[in-house]
């Protein structure tokens, strides 16, 4: 919880968040790290204005979510869970979305992006430059 | 239905008596003929800017100074997502599919002002190419029976009014005043409900253990981290009718003697996170949660704990440790968790599937719901059918019907009118079921029979471009990186397979290769410590079972049969079929395709990438794989 909220306001975990969580809570800082580097949402690196998420799950990927991220290097020069140098965007690949109908979906921030094709994805994030 | 009966700074429903009363009022409220627009908020047609629909038809009424003669409702998810979004004029039923802001004008023309029907936006039968204008006559929803999702289309989430209207908590008022919890327990049995997260474990039973378990306080838990890839059931009843949610679980804690439950929600869902929270304050401001319930001695509060991704909390004791704020790391289930469970205590887990078919037991009685589906599965069962299938979206049927009435009758068969190969059940670590398997009943024990299994209810459909040993290296892949680490089989067995798999997909494997996979398979298969580890090698072991013919061919012939598998197909155009039409030019992200108009083009091989859409596009199917 306390970890979830640190995440939401800085958009990752900051060392210094991580040693006052484990201070404030008793517990040793391995501790925090366990639980830190367990769950997928806690990044411990600073990331992207853009959070681009790209969804992999299983209809995601029977319809070619694989094409779209690769569309998506292309275009960003980046491969998931990697950050551009200007620190705009940010790609995750994730497991589900649960937007499985849409397939092949994305999110950008908290956008959905539905059925998506290779040659919508320039156009979808010059939306956000 | 917007009308608000209930005053601001509303006084707690003290009893029984009380939330009749207030539903009388609420009903007498709601005229039946005042037309009314739903609109589908669920996450697909959100996506597909169905909040924009829903604020011009606002708009557009308000201009016209029709806001008060019709209501405007945002509404849970439909389930036919493929078509979002979507609109239905009520009373009469009238189903708009794929709306844009753009028609909203037209709809309300033709629809409110006039008793005409816009036929463009209506749903146009893809077999008959007929049209067909009411949402219940259209075969993706006639051939389902939907109890748990009936409501879903009709009631606004945030509003507790819209659930009190259709009955809602008449079941938990009915077992606190009028039934003993035992007599719950009891009935749960008969019912014949078993647990719709995957296991099947009668709830009942697990009910009783609980209930007769020692220790206080005890809890009542709500497994809603569907992490399955493919599945969105779960998502859309948690957002779209989250109070059945809610009264299910009271009236379990009733049952068990509990005062106090967590939801535990996976982090990919914001809005069921937020269509949860407002649930739970308004039935607390009703005196439907809380203290005192109805003015009895039962009291039952419940708290919303976010997941932070893992695919491992599904399962029952990570999700405990989830909540209790470790890693999500399962544990050996010598004791119970119905005895010992999150923090400790006594604790009953289940499905949001399950609790929200709870109400509607207590309220038409055991003998309703045993009589629906088969002898051992009972009731109904929610699929999320995705993958290569014509109509994408939630289907509700009874248990027992055939794999080929759901994808074939209610999905409308295979989307491009490709040929059929295989049906995923039962998430990553279901199994994959070829054609002559079609005609499987779909229960929890035919299913395992088969070498797959029921799982919480994803359905992935997958046509003859699919390649079956990919899809055995994607699930193993997703698998081998969701595994928490904890016990050996699991944690070495699947990237060992991971690797195994990766080769024969890169065009490395040998038959030998091929034999010990099989081998590890039935290894994790074998000694895995939880539930998600034994059934991890289910994706290898049903497709070797099933298709092992391509897994021939990716190591002997060196082919990818599908033509997916990058390294082991080669695209080309047959100079034979190939009319010149430039779609495939368009279509090539990396510009290998060249040729004159109206002539046969060809592909330049150093700079195809192999990414297949030339072979999607073309009408002529003149793209072939060497």
């Amino acid at each position: 919880m306390i970890l979830q909220d640190i995440q939401q306001e800085f958009g990752y975990l900051p060392p210094f968040a991580l040693e006052r969580a484990a201070n404030k809570l008793g517990i040793s800082p391995s501790q925090v790290y366990n639980v830190a580097t367990f769950y997928s949402s806690f990044s411990l690196t600073e990331r992207g204005r853009h959070l681009i998420k790209i969804c992999d799950g299983t209809a995601c990927h029977l319809r070619g979510s694989v094409n779209i991220r690769g569309e998506l290097k292309r275009q960003l020069g980046i491969g998931a869970g990697q950050t551009t140098s200007d620190k705009e965007f940010t790609l995750e690949e994730v497991a589900c979305l649960g937007a499985c109908a849409l397939a092949p979906v994305m999110t950008i921030d908290s956008e959905y992006h539905g059925s998506m094709t290779m040659d919508k994805v320039k156009a979808k994030l010059d939306q956000y430059k | 239905m917007r009308l608000q009966v209930r005053k601001e700074n509303l006084v707690k429903l003290a009893s029984p008596e009380q939330l009749e009363s207030c539903r009388s009022e609420l009903q007498a409220a709601r005229r039946q003929d005042k037309p009314c627009i739903t609109i589908c908020g669920g996450t697909g047609c959100r996506a597909g800017r169905g909040l924009d629909v829903a604020r011009v038809f606002r708009d557009i009424l308000k201009k016209k100074q029709f806001d008060r003669k019709v209501d405007v409702q945002i509404t849970g998810c439909h389930g036919f997502c493929e078509r979002g979004p979507l609109v239905v004029i009520q009373p009469k039923g009238i189903l708009y599919v794929s709306v844009t802001p753009d028609d909203v004008q037209e709809i309300i023309v033709a629809s409110i002002e006039h008793d005409e029907v816009v036929e463009r936006l209506t749903y146009k039968d893809p077999g008959t190419k007929k049209r067909i204008f009411h949402e219940m006559e259209i075969p993706f929803y006639a051939n389902q029976q939907r109890i748990v999702l009936a409501n879903n289309g009709k009631l606004d989430p945030a509003n507790i009014d819209d659930y009190i209207a259709v009955s809602g908590y008449a079941s938990l008022a009915k077992v606190l005043t009028r039934m003993q919890s035992d007599e719950i327990v009891e009935l749960m049995g008969k019912s014949g409900l078993r647990g719709r997260g995957g296991g099947g474990f009668p709830t009942g039973r697990k009910w009783r253990a609980c209930r007769e378990a020692a220790g206080y306080p005890k809890y009542v838990l709500c497994n809603g981290d569907e992490g399955d890839p493919g599945a969105f059931m779960d998502r859309s009843i948690m957002e779209g009718n989250p109070h059945s949610v809610l009264e299910g679980m009271a009236i379990g804690a009733y049952a068990i003697g509990s005062d106090r439950g967590y939801i535990y929600v996976r982090h990919e869902y914001p809005l069921a996170v937020e269509n949860l929270g407002i649930a739970i304050r308004q039935a607390e401001e009703y005196g439907l949660l809380g203290n005192n319930i109805l003015g009895t001695d039962f009291s039952f509060k419940v708290r919303i704990s976010r997941g932070a991704g893992a695919f491992v909390c599904g399962e029952s004791t990570a999700l405990m440790a989830s909540i209790e704020g470790f890693s999500g790391e399962p544990r050996a289930k010598h004791i119970h968790t119905s005895e010992k469970g999150v923090f400790g205590k006594p604790t009953t887990l289940n499905n949001v599937e399950t609790w929200a078919n709870v109400p509607l037991i207590i309220d038409k009685g055991w003998e309703w719901f045993a009589n629906m589906g088969t002898k051992t599965s009972t009731g109904t069962k929610v699929f999320s059918l995705v993958g290569k299938v014509k109509n994408t979206g939630l289907v509700e049927v009874p248990m027992g019907i055939t794999l080929r009435h759901i994808i074939f009758d209610i999905g409308g068969g295979v989307a491009a009118n490709r040929s059929f190969k295989a049906v995923q059940t039962g998430g990553p670590s279901g199994g994959c079921l070829p054609e002559n398997q079609l005609d499987l009943p779909v229960d929890f024990d035919r299913l395992t029979e088969a070498g797959s299994m029921m799982g919480s209810g994803g359905m992935i459909v997958m046509d003859d471009r699919t390649c079956m040993v990919e899809v055995a290296r994607y699930f193993t892949h997703f698998l081998s990186k969701e595994s928490c680490g904890k016990c050996t089989a699991c944690r070495e067995g699947l990237l060992r397979m991971y690797e195994l798999l990766d080769g024969i997909t890169s065009g490395r494997g040998t038959i030998e290769q091929v034999e010990l996979l099989e081998e590890v398979g039935l290894y994790v298969r074998d000694n895995s410590l939880c539930g998600l580890g034994k059934t991890a090698a289910n994706p290898t072991l049903s497709t070797l079972k099933y298709f092992r013919d391509e897994y021939k061919a990716h190591v002997v012939d060196k082919k990818c049969p599908a033509g997916v598998c990058k390294e082991l197909t080669t695209f080309d155009i047959d100079v034979k079929i190939c009319t010149g039409c430039g779609k495939c030019v368009k279509s090539c992200p990396v510009e290998a395709i060249t040729g004159k108009k109206k002539a046969p083009h060809s592909i330049s091989q150093d700079k195809c990438i192999k990414c297949g859409m030339c072979r999607e596009v073309c009408p002529f199917n003149a793209v072939i794989t060497l």
